[in-house]
């Protein structure tokens, strides 16, 4: 059995122009252990679907529809107190701006033996005795001084440290990082991004690694989903999808990376917007902006059509798929 | 912290030389009116021979060494006679505090939390009302059903005080006492309660939102813990602030609870020196008033860095 498998998930938003669907009909599964990337360009829906993992969306948002199955249960029919028993336990989160995630009045021990706590019966120095191993396991110095340091104490990449740290106390299945390294600088993103992959491997953890980095999904994942406008347009083995992109959207993605562009020409990037979720075209979402689009992509949404070893959700990939088979 | 008390005590002598100042002009000008009343321009004259530098140098080495004058009233020093009313004055604003305490912080958070449930609607409406009747409206009410309707509580004076030092004669330990400041108390937090409500209310539902109260979430943490760890830490720093230049406001209001209650503290000494035109008294209130004032700010700050670990009150003397 898959450690997650998300069917048909629907997340809406209410507002006063009637509800938007902010993800839209996303299915995939994550084997333990094994490493997810999630990519689309920002307002893709990422987060989201990150958030209803745990079934934790802030008001107005909620899941209209869809099973989240997390070892066999549904996230979105177990209650508040059943969630708060997984949610940091067995699946934990990494917030993307570590200088907003914690708490400044409250110092690193606390905030880490106030999650042990709420999940196992120990004593203070028992809880105190594995938050500095595990702050060692990500590196940090004098982990024992460190307990009694305020957040505003510590930079931004230790900061995302204790917040690795903090994931990994309760040794969970699955962590969902989204954008771990966004707010930090270059080298500090190197090291977390290694620091991420290296526990992730060491401990068997699954990872859903929420970016808009395709370098980053290649470095840490096995497996991709890119999204766009609240859906899956593409899933497959991260290197095959890398390589060799089939939907529009994602070969555009891919040149649109300051790599793939000669030195001295302008970069390349994705002409247009993405649509907004309140009017989103007919037919295929990406239309407006895709060169093949043909009529049909105009009237008809596409589906997610399995091709080789990757899902597309492209027409006019699904025809030039048909012709190879033709021939 | 010892550098940041001693500039704090520097900025308090400033503020204290300013109001003296005031204090100074007004005794001056009391005086010159009075000496016109009286008839008697020559003996009036005989004081301002002086220049108006030499007078005020005069009065502030009086007041240094304690000395604010004498009351004409009294005919006692200043200063002695307010240090005997202070303690019924301070006890009084002391039990105000209480009430706002005991009663914001739990109505505040209730609010945040159920902004729709009808509780907080009736709270909220009341503590508009609260906010615009005045307290001398606010303590005949509270006169008219506690003490003449139901008559439950007394509705004057301090009744059985006992001693403990000095001048200073609690309220607090004997029932008696104790009945007696229950109405005033109220009268008197009835100003600050819809205010420190609001406040409250509107501090924690910022914080909710945030992402540090997400992060909790999403670590499993139970909600008794995120809303009174978590959020209600937050939430209090921006009250204490305000809370501590709101309970040194609370010393003017204390003229109108005890005037209406004959509560005997200074608030209602001063507006009896006012009537009978008791400068030296008048202008000891306002210094005394003042440095109270200070006091209570720098007792606010301390608090503030007490509570919020990234104000460092050491940076903040430099
Ligand atoms: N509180 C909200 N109210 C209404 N709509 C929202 C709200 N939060 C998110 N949305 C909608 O959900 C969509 C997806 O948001 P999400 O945060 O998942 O984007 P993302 O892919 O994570 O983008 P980014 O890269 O900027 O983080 C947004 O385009 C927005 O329209
Ligand atoms: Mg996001």
């Amino acid at each position: 059995m898959a450690l997650l498998s998300v069917q048909n998930l629907n997340v809406k938003f209410g507002g006063p122009f009637g509800a938007i669907t902010a993800v839209n009909n996303v299915s995939f599964e994550l084997q333990k252990g094994e490493r997810l990337g999630i990519v689309g360009e920002s307002g893709a829906g990422k987060s989201i679907t990150g958030f209803a993992m745990m079934n934790l969306l802030n008001a107005p948002g909620f899941i209209d529809r869809g099973k989240v199955l997390f070892d066999g249960q549904d996230m979105v029919r177990l209650n508040e107190r059943q969630l708060r028993k997984i949610r940091g336990n067995r699946m934990a989160m990494i917030f993307q701006d570590p200088l907003v995630t914690l708490n400044p009045v409250l110092t690193i021990g606390q905030q880490m033996v106030e999650t042990l706590m709420a999940h196992r019966r120990l004593r203070q120095d028992e809880a105190e005795f594995i938050a500095i191993q595990k702050l060692r396991e990500v590196y940090i110095s004098a982990p024992e001084s460190r307990l009694g340091q305020y957040p505003h104490e510590l930079s931004g990449g230790m900061r995302q440290r204790v917040i690795i740290a903090i994931a990994l106390l309760l040794d969970p299945d699955l962590i969902i990082a989204d954008e771990p390294t966004t707010a930090l600088d270059v080298t500090t993103q190197a090291d977390i991004l290694e620091l991420l992959l290296h526990l992730c491997m060491a401990n068997n953890v699954g990872l859903i690694l929420i970016t808009h980095d395709l370098g980053v999904v290649c470095q840490l994942t096995e497996r991709v989903m890119v999204m766009y406008a609240g859906e899956v347009v593409e899933t497959g083995k991260t290197r095959e999808v890398i390589n060799d992109p089939q939907h529009p959207y994602t070969q555009g993605l891919i040149s649109a990376l300051p790599q793939q562009t000669l030195p001295g020409t302008p970069l390349k990037s994705i002409a247009g917007y993405m649509p907004s979720l309140l009017s989103l075209p007919e037919g295929c979402p990406f239309h407006p902006r895709c060169a093949y689009a043909s009529p049909e992509c105009t009237r008809e949404r596409p589906s997610l059509v399995q091709y080789r070893d990757a899902s597309v959700a492209c027409h006019e990939v699904n025809r030039l798929h048909q012709e190879t088979l033709v021939e | 912290m010892i550098i940041y008390l001693a500039k704090r005590f520097i900025q308090a002598l400033l503020v204290l030389a300013v109001i003296s100042l005031i204090g100074f002009t007004v005794q001056d000008n009391l005086a010159f009116q009075q000496g016109l009343n009286a008839g008697s321009a020559a003996a009036y004259n005989v004081e301002t021979d002086a220049g108006f530098l030499t007078k005020y140098f005069q009065f502030v080495s009086g007041a240094i060494q304690g000395d604010l004058g004498t009351s004409s009233f009294f005919k006692e020093p200043a200063l002695t006679v307010i240090l005997k009313k202070m303690p019924a004055t301070l006890e009084l604003i002391f039990a105000a505090a209480v009430l706002v305490g005991i009663f914001s912080v739990p109505l505040g958070i209730f609010t945040a939390l159920y902004p729709h449930h009808t509780i907080s609607r009736l709270i909220l409406s009341v503590s508009v009302l609260g906010l615009s009747v005045p307290v001398f409206v606010t303590s005949i009410l509270l006169i008219y059903l506690f003490s003449v309707t139901w008559n439950i509580l007394p509705s004057f004076g301090r009744g059985d005080v006992v001693p403990i030092v000095g001048y200073w004669e609690t309220n607090f330990a004997s029932w008696d006492g104790l009945k007696h400041i229950v109405l005033p108390a109220f009268a008197l937090a009835s100003v600050m309660l819809p205010l420190f409500v609001r406040l409250i209310r509107a501090e924690m539902r910022q914080v909710l939102k945030s992402e540090y109260v997400k992060y909790a979430r999403a670590r499993g943490l139970s909600p008794w813990r995120i809303y009174f760890v978590h959020a209600l830490k937050n939430t209090l720093l921006p009250v204490v602030t305000v809370g501590g230049v709101q309970i040194g406001t609370l010393v003017a209001y204390t003229i109108l609870a005890e005037t209406v209650f004959q509560w005997p503290g200074m608030g209602f000494m001063f507006l009896e020196a006012v009537n009978r035109g008791d400068a030296p008294l008048i202008v000891a209130y306002l210094m005394v008033v003042g440095a109270i004032f200070v006091v209570l700010n720098t007792i606010v700050d301390v608090l503030y860095s007490a509570i919020n670990p990234t104000v460092n009150l050491a940076r903040m003397a430099a």
